[in-house]
């Protein structure tokens, strides 16, 4: 089975987020990228099926060559190619999918994971605009999926459980924590990465549909009031959700 | 405004969500002009839509569609969109149109903006609000297409009913539905509320040391009607259930109190709860990050305040 997973390289959690001179977009100086959370349970996804049922893994990217380094830890993982869709511009997430949706027809594949969400911009959309985009069936979410023969069966969060779905293949899952645990590259994962060549093409360009009109920090919270440090606080606490809070 | 605007509004169980009447409340502020549509195999209780201002609805009916199915759906809503020419649509930012709202923007080949917060009128046009970063920055976004849709996520408005409504509810069956992704089965994860829904969380972190002592999280949060929510650290430990997880890889939440107990309030965690309305730290170390952005903080082990601060709740609940 031709398999392809969607990689996004996004600032570490962990990062302080600086808002850049032109007031809309980020400042990336010293920030750490890392491969995208979400998109490693996609990674595991993609290769468990394909120990399971055979076939080949690639993974796929937009953006500029600091891209190549998450790339190349899917790879390590035990992806068998990547390709690097070259773009240096601001492709608003329809136009990103376009672009995915593009060369993953030219691939041919049958099967595509996506991470949930990027961890950068939050929107959680691309894998379900590549599925309309595709015309394949699909799921988001998926915190289980197994496949047998054509058929798929996932698990997906709603709020207070998961809704259980099922469709056929061709199909795009994005991929939810709790799916699986990503494997760490093993030395020789990492070893054989590094002669997998990534293969660079332009990103082909679409219109985009939205814009940038400015990055804000949020309102800064001033810290409250502490109320002190012992049982004798509560009630005064309890006072406060009532009177002033008036949330309980 | 008087461009034409569609709420999306969603039901659940028989429920429509307070965020679909949220949303439809907040659209008509800026337009008119605006339209409800809902999806389903019936409508179990007309009152909720007479009680929350809908004055007219349109009702897509399937026997079929009981449950979700992101095929169906997404057909029917595009054929709705073009057929009605509407330029503005509404959707919450639940699970399911969360999974929704980008199918309608692909198929339509339009923009989208998600998990607004806030929306304001700008030339014709809205301005759309939404937390990126988790939450570490705002962006001010605008689309550029005809149709636009809006994503939107619940709570940021708030909602309380007005006067009661004649709604005129317009029942359109369809029989031809693509259910070629279809919703087999739901499981309940013991009917407990979501946190992405709730209006009150009791969080839990480190702090509490055990998954046994969560007992004293689930007291409270039983007595303020809460959901329990957790922090990475003690879902990674295997305490809690990933569902229950806030912050940065877990869900992102802004209820009217949230209460963190045991969380020192790692930068993840508070992304993704710091749009809580009030929020209340409970935790021994005077100097855990998580009290520079609560409303109110006690210093004190956990375990000593949860007892009497469940007990006070109780008392006045009598």
């Amino acid at each position: 089975m031709k398999i392809v997973v969607c990689v996004s390289h996004v600032p570490d959690t962990a990062s302080k987020i600086n808002i850049g001179a032109d007031g809309k977009t980020l400042d990336t100086n010293g920030l750490t990228f890392v491969l995208n959370p979400y998109d490693e349970f996609a990674i595991e996804e993609a290769l468990k099926t394909k120990e399971k049922f055979g076939g080949e893994v690639t993974l796929i990217s937009v953006g500029n060559d600091s891209f190549k380094e998450s790339l190349r830890k899917g790879l390590a993982m035990g992806a068998d190619s990547a390709v690097l869709l070259k773009n240096d511009g601001y492709f608003d997430s329809l136009s990103l999918a376009k672009s995915l949706s593009d060369e993953i027809k030219n691939l041919g594949a049958e099967l595509v994971f996506v991470g949930k969400q990027s961890v950068d911009y939050d929107n959680s959309v691309v894998g379900q605009m590549l599925a309309e985009l595709l015309g394949y069936n699909s799921v988001s979410v998926a915190v289980a999926c197994s496949i047998d023969g054509n058929k798929i069966t996932a698990e997906r969060e709603i709020e207070g459980g998961k809704e259980v779905v099922e469709f056929n293949l061709p199909a795009v899952i994005t991929t939810q924590k709790g799916l699986n645990e990503p494997r760490y590259p093993s030395l020789k994962g990492i070893m054989a990465a590094k002669k997998k060549v990534i293969e660079e093409k332009a990103a082909k360009v679409f219109d985009n549909h939205s814009e940038f009109v400015s990055l804000l920090r949020p309102a800064s919270k001033s810290a409250g009031k502490i109320l002190g440090t012992d049982v004798s606080a509560v009630s005064e606490l309890v006072r406060l959700l009532r009177e002033e809070a008036k949330v309980i | 405004m008087d461009n034409k605007f569609l709420v999306v509004l969603e039901q659940r169980n028989g429920i429509i969500k307070k965020s679909s009447f949220e949303i439809y409340a907040k659209a008509k502020e800026f337009s008119a002009n605006t339209d409800a549509v809902l999806i389903g195999a019936s409508i179990v209780d007309e009152s909720q839509l007479k009680q929350a201002g809908v004055s007219e609805v349109t009702f897509i009916k399937n026997n079929d569609l009981e449950n979700y199915s992101s095929s169906a759906y997404t057909n029917i809503l595009v054929d709705f969109i073009k057929q009605n020419s509407y330029e503005f649509v509404f959707i919450a930012n639940t699970a399911l149109g969360k999974d929704l709202a980008p199918r309608l923007a692909a198929k339509l080949d339009c923009g989208i903006t998600m998990d607004c917060t806030n929306l304001t009128e700008d030339a014709g046009n809205l301005l759309a609000t939404r937390p990126v970063f988790a939450g570490k920055l705002l962006l001010q976004q605008k689309l550029t297409s005809t149709v636009k849709i809006f994503n939107i996520r619940p709570n940021s408005f708030g909602f309380t009913a007005g006067s009661e409504v004649e709604t005129k509810i317009n029942v359109k069956e369809t029989s031809d539905i693509c259910l070629s992704v279809k919703t087999v089965d739901v499981k309940k994860a013991g009917g407990k509320l979501d946190v992405a829904e709730a209006d009150v969380i009791v969080s839990g972190g480190r702090g509490m040391k055990s998954a046994e002592n969560f007992n004293h999280i689930e007291s409270l949060a039983s007595e303020l009607n809460a959901a329990v929510g957790a922090s990475r650290a003690v879902v990674d430990a295997g305490w809690r259930p990933h569902a229950e997880q806030v912050g940065q890889t877990g869900k992102t939440v802004s209820p009217n109190l949230y209460i963190a107990v045991g969380i020192s309030g790692a930068i993840q965690h508070i992304a993704g709860m710091r749009s809580s309305k009030y929020i209340v730290a409970i935790n021994k170390d005077k100097d855990a990050p998580i009290f520079q952005i609560a409303d109110y903080g006690i210093v004190a082990d956990a375990f000593d305040i949860l007892p009497v601060l469940t007990e006070e709740i109780k008392k006045i609940k009598q």
